[in-house]
């Protein structure tokens, strides 16, 4: 080949990577539990201290795990696409309390309203170490045998409700 | 009204721009000299408008006028006025204006000192110049228009992000865009040169200055973004590898390599081919960095504010720059011819092993940058490419270009002789051996890298006293001052150039070896010793400054019981942007820095702090800083003012060839 012509090859290539790389978002980490069992955890509820939260209780359903804290500036923000979601219907969500002072949680929800049928507490951080958690909130969508499918780094928006969670949980409900 | 004015002016400077861009090189092509004639009023034009536009954003920003979208994004009415101004580049609109803003000072300065280059040469640079601006002013205002207007208009601005309320950030972009863009000088020369098919010694003498007076800024731009991270950041880090530092340290080791390549240019008529393209690349790779920080890519500390609108348009304009003028080397290229032979052993030689390995760190910095987007883009998984790779490549490649850095100068050349050169080195040589063999020892330390370094250092200088002394010794002159003074400034400017790589060097070497950090919990009262030096905490106070609230510590600084210092970091609180900043405090000196950051405040007053001791940290940033004034030294030298004078029109011809007539 030309040598003259190498210069140009290579720029080529490069712009190809770039253009692809512009429909791409960096930021996107791949969960490597999506495809796996949910981890089981038994947590104490949040409303109802004597009673027990366990994903094995949900078997048979698909499911929204989502976990939040009344620290969190982020799960502030998504909190309106969840109460919408949560009034539509369509899928329950299930809360996790995620290291958090159980007065402050339940003020929180006092305050801005709960969309979740049932909350479990983490306090330890346990539950969060198991799925993989590095910051609230985060959000799961779980199968009906118990199986995570996706998950969500960061808050909920409409658009990522809309476009990716419903259709998600539509397909999983009719398998 | 203003920004009105501003944004007309933007509009106005794209039309001068698509005149500029094509009747000049059209003219220049069929030889009509009164299209060539229209390229230098049209540049000044240009620069005249966009300085307009210029000062209509700088006075949007000191009138508080909240009804412009990108003042209201960036500034507040108690951000000071200073740091208003400074707004202008704090985020992606207003910088691509400052861009644009450089890129006709720069075409200015060309109109200005061209007097001397054929006309040809002058229209086409001028034209590929304007076809640039061409690109970022239709950029501006298709995408980013810094004057869109707010309506109705926010009651107060949502401030300037704080990790860019500094004065380092007030000078540092456009330091570094003065960089990035005076290379696109050396860019138009050498498509010029292309076009025009005349690439001689002359067209290397005409980019040699300009080169020179880029690659300095672009040092210093560096130099204070690497300072500003270390003190503004918090964890007493200098240099992190992160994309957007690598996108302006690749253009800065192409640009370094292409001064090199102008020298063999300009002196032998060699290297022409590989010396054009260093000049795309090194302009290419500015671009390219300007893409990446802009277009969401990569991750990095400091990307803007992305959108892949923005995106594709500076990829479809990187596509056309680098790719048309890549494609126009590829055609013209092969004409141009090869320079003068030389041997390996020769001063050709050496400059062009250090090319060829400045250009290998630059393709290892490329590759590393964007090796995970080629990753992601495979579909093979996400990763991220971190200092151990940076260090483990550029280490190997940096070590022996700076062995023959201190070489090069003493070979002739064409061909040069080993023993020759083995038998005036050897001192030099010796010495920097034995000295980075004991010198370690001596402040009681040794390992292998600190070694290699000092020696790399000694090297340099010993070499290069050597080099002076030779000179002073063939210069002629009766006494020492009158020989200094005949040694020209360009090898003053190259000796301390490459002195400051060493004092460079000796910081980098010195702070990896030597530092001291500590991270403890202190309570009110409470001492801990680091490096020597005893820091007791003596509480923080509450203070108020005009955007900000902060919590200021207060330690005293002690050595062998004597008091050093006092020192105050601060942690700072935006309730704008409601943003906790750390403000180290940072007692500077020659031979060391103490550091302080507050960590997080724990209970009962007591803190979690950080404490470093970092022996030489700021050699790092004099090094360049003395690299810059080699640079500067350089572009002094007497034959460019001498250039310089010869452009007036009263040109006397000097003594000796009035004489020569006479004989």
């Amino acid at each position: 080949m030309n040598r003259f012509l190498l210069p140009l090859s290579i720029f080529v290539v490069v712009v190809v990577f770039l253009g692809v790389g512009l429909t791409l978002n960096p930021r996107e980490i791949p969960s490597p539990l999506v495809g796996k069992a949910a981890p089981e955890f038994s947590q104490p509820q949040l409303y109802d201290q004597e009673k027990i939260f366990s994903p094995a209780d949900l078997k048979g359903k698909v499911w929204l795990l989502n976990f939040w804290a009344s620290w969190c500036s982020g799960c502030k923000t998504e909190h309106p696409v969840l109460m919408d979601l949560a009034n539509s219907g369509q899928v329950p969500i299930y809360g996790m309390d995620y290291k958090d002072e159980r007065q402050e949680a339940l003020a929180w929800l006092q305050r801005w309203g709960n969309p979740y049928p049932v909350v479990g507490v983490d306090q330890a951080g346990r539950v969060g170490i198991n799925y993989g958690v590095y910051g609230v909130p985060e959000t799961y969508v779980i199968d009906k045998r118990g199986v995570i499918r996706y998950k969500q780094i960061g808050p909920l928006d409409p658009d990522t409700v809309e476009k990716k969670i419903l259709p998600l949980v539509r397909q999983l409900e009719s398998q | 009204m203003i920004p009105e004015i501003g944004h007309f002016a933007l509009i106005l400077a794209l039309c001068v721009a698509v005149v500029q861009g094509s009747l000049p090189i059209y003219g220049a092509a069929v030889g009509n000299s009164a299209l060539m004639a229209i390229a230098k009023p049209a540049a000044r034009a240009q620069f005249l408008l966009i300085l307009i536009a210029f000062c209509s954003l700088g006075y949007a920003f000191a009138d508080k006028d909240f009804s412009v979208l990108y003042v209201a994004a960036t500034s507040n009415s108690q951000l000071p006025l200073h740091y208003r101004l400074a707004a202008i580049w704090g985020a992606h609109e207003g910088s691509l204006l400052l861009w644009t803003f450089i890129l006709t000072l720069w075409m200015f300065a060309v109109t200005l000192f061209s007097k001397h280059l054929p006309e040809t040469m002058r229209s086409r640079i001028l034209g590929v110049m304007g076809l640039v601006s061409m690109g970022f002013l239709l950029f501006m205002l298709t995408v980013s228009n810094p004057f869109e207007r707010l309506i109705p208009a926010a009651p107060d601005g949502r401030d300037l992000n704080p990790l860019l309320q500094d004065p380092g950030m007030v000078i540092h972009p456009p330091m570094l865009y003065m960089g990035y863009v005076g290379f696109s000088v050396a860019f138009a020369f050498a498509i010029a040169a292309l076009l025009g098919g005349n690439l001689d010694a002359a067209w290397a003498r005409w980019s040699r200055p300009w080169t020179t007076v880029a690659w300095c800024f672009l040092t210093v731009g560096i130099a204070m973004g690497s300072g500003w991270a270390y003190y503004e950041l918090g964890w007493g880090g200098w240099w992190f590898w992160d994309p957007v530092e690598n996108a302006s340290f690749m253009p800065w080791l192409a640009g370094t390599a292409l001064v090199h390549s102008l020298a063999v240019t300009d002196k032998r008529g060699g290297f022409k081919v590989w010396t054009v393209l260093l000049a795309i690349m090194a302009f290419s790779l500015s671009l390219l960095g300007t893409f990446l920080v802009r277009s969401g890519v990569l991750t990095s500390v400091h990307a803007f504010a992305t959108d892949p609108k923005r995106g594709l348009f500076i990829l479809a304009f990187l596509a056309i720059v680098i790719g048309g003028s890549l494609a126009l080397y590829a055609w013209r290229a092969p004409r141009v011819g090869l320079g003068g032979s030389f041997a390996m052993v020769s001063r050709e030689g050496m400059l062009l092993a250090n090319n060829v390995l400045l250009v290998a760190a630059m393709g290892s910095v490329l590759l590393g940058t964007l090796y995970p987007l080629f990753l992601d883009a495979l579909d093979l998984g996400k990763i991220s490419v971190g200092p151990p790779y940076f260090d483990s490549v550029f280490a190997p490649l940096m070590a022996p270009a700076i062995f023959l850095m201190g070489i090069g100068p003493f070979a002739q050349w064409k061909k040069a002789e080993l023993p020759e050169l083995a038998r005036r080195l050897k001192w030099a040589f010796g010495v920097s051996v034995v000295t980075a063999l004991v010198l370690p020892l001596v402040m009681g330390k040794w390992t292998p890298l600190l070694s290699l370094g000092l020696l790399l250092a000694i090297w340099i200088v010993t070499t290069a006293v050597v080099g002076l002394r030779e000179r002073l010794a063939h210069a002629d002159g009766p006494s020492l001052s009158g020989r200094v003074a005949a040694v020209p400034r360009s090898y003053w400017g190259m000796l301390v150039a490459h002195c400051g790589i060493a004092v460079f060097i000796v910081g980098v070497t010195m702070v990896k070896g030597f530092e001291s950090e500590q991270d403890v919990r202190m309570n009110v009262g409470e001492t801990a010793t680091i490096g020597g030096y005893t820091f007791r905490f003596d509480g923080t106070q509450d203070v108020v400054g005009p955007n900000y609230t902060a919590a200021r510590g207060t330690f005293h600084v002690s050595w062998d019981g004597r008091e050093t210092t006092i020192l105050y970091p601060e942690k700072r609180r935006y309730p704008v942007q409601n943003q906790i900043m750390t403000e180290a405090a940072i007692d500077p000196g020659l031979l060391r820095d103490l550091y302080v950051s507050l960590g997080e405040p724990l209970d009962d007053g007591a803190w979690s702090v950080r404490l470093y001791h970092k022996p030489f940290v700021d050699w790092i940033w004099g090094g360049c800083l003395i690299m810059a004034l080699g640079g500067v030294l350089a572009v002094s030298d007497r034959r460019y003012r001498l250039a310089w004078r010869q452009q007036e029109p009263a040109v006397v011809p000097s003594a000796r060839t009035v004489r020569r007539k006479v004989a």
